[in-house]
């Protein structure tokens, strides 16, 4: 089996994408405080539960972005192949 | 049928047999969620593609100006008590009034309420459009950085319309005073950030929910049966939603905030 040079960037490009969607830890922990204090804040004051939700669903995509950032990198290292 | 298609996003030849290679081999076939081409044309040399997501666009405007030509039909003869379609439009009308008055304040909502209903039915109507079997036009860069570009030059011109001048400059001064623009240049790059994170926001999520269901459909294709219809409600309903509304709503607040010394 000969391993060209070009194969072993596409190796090395999945294994960047692979490392590239650990990303997705910081949105998880984030989003689960937001939805956590969200739950509290309810808890404290159902009457306001409308107002909460917007805000907390707000918070929560944008934390998304830098998680949604890997995976663009991820993508892009697969499909657009900026290396090969 | 994956090595017949025309990849828009490429960029080198070489690239493109390789991962169809991996993509033959791993049995995978049917992985499609990129941008076909389907009709070509050259304009001063250039080749210029008419690709899925301007026909997903096309049609979905054409759903639009349907709904608002029976809208204002429904309208025209309004009745005292609604019924039917009438019910449904004011209901519609009554809802994104509601929300981009309750965001910008009543001064600036009556300015910016037929532009932000109309990306936010624009937004809704595309992600929700993979449910009827097209790629949803969001789920390319260039249709969610023109918007993103819109909100950004609109955020710019109500600035410059409604703040003095001295105060921009203080702004964009910001922790420091404004005779010493230090962090100037800071300031200026999150400026040009926001269009940016705005659309690769909306992208990025569309993007994975189309991936995602291209690959159950592909990799999973005979055990794919009932089951992907829950999928299909969070990829297609829930986060397309969720992501219309925050899409409106950081437009809404960014534009918002020029209005606030009113």
């Amino acid at each position: 089996m000969n391993i060209t040079g070009h194969d072993l960037i596409m190796a090395c490009s999945a294994i960047g994408a692979g490392l590239a969607v650990i990303a997705g830890i910081g949105p998880g922990i984030g989003q689960g405080i937001a939805a956590g204090h969200g739950a509290a804040a309810v808890g404290r004051n159902p009457g306001a539960k409308g107002d909460i939700m917007s805000t907390m669903l707000l918070g929560q995509a944008v934390a998304e972005t830098t998680g949604l950032y890997g995976l663009l990198i991820a993508m892009l290292l697969l499909f657009v192949q900026p290396l090969g | 049928m994956y090595l017949r298609t025309v990849k828009i996003v490429r960029l080198s030849e070489g690239g493109e047999t390789v991962n169809n290679e991996i993509l033959m081999s791993s049995g995978a076939e049917n992985i499609d969620f990129m941008i076909h081409g389907i009709f070509k044309y050259e304009i001063f040399g250039h080749e210029v593609w008419i690709t899925t997501s301007h026909v997903c666009i096309l049609i979905i405007m054409a759903l639009m100006l349907g709904l608002a030509i029976a809208g204002n039909r429904a309208i025209r003869h309004a009745k005292e008590i609604p019924e039917g379609f009438q019910n449904v439009i004011e209901l519609i009308v009554e809802m994104l009034d509601n929300m981009v008055t309750g965001t910008m304040g009543k001064v600036a909502a009556p300015k910016f309420v037929n532009y932000i209903s109309t990306i936010f039915i624009f937004i809704l109507m595309s992600n929700i459009s993979g449910l009827f079997g097209l790629r949803p036009p969001t789920a390319d860069f260039g249709t969610t950085f023109a918007l993103g570009l819109i909100t950004f030059f609109l955020i710019h011109i109500t600035q410059f319309k409604n703040l003095p001048l001295k105060q921009i400059w203080t702004d964009m001064c910001s922790p420091l005073p404004p005779w010493l623009p230090i962090w100037f240049p800071i300031n200026l790059i999150s400026e040009i950030a926001v269009p940016v994170s705005l659309s690769l926001r909306l992208f990025a999520n569309v993007l994975s929910g189309t991936v995602m269901m291209a690959l159950v459909y592909g990799l999973l294709s005979k055990i794919a049966i009932i089951w992907p219809a829950a999928l299909h409600v969070y990829f297609d309903l829930f986060s397309g939603a969720i992501q219309t509304y925050v899409f409106c709503m950081l437009t809404m607040t960014y534009i918002g905030q020029n209005y606030e010394s009113e």
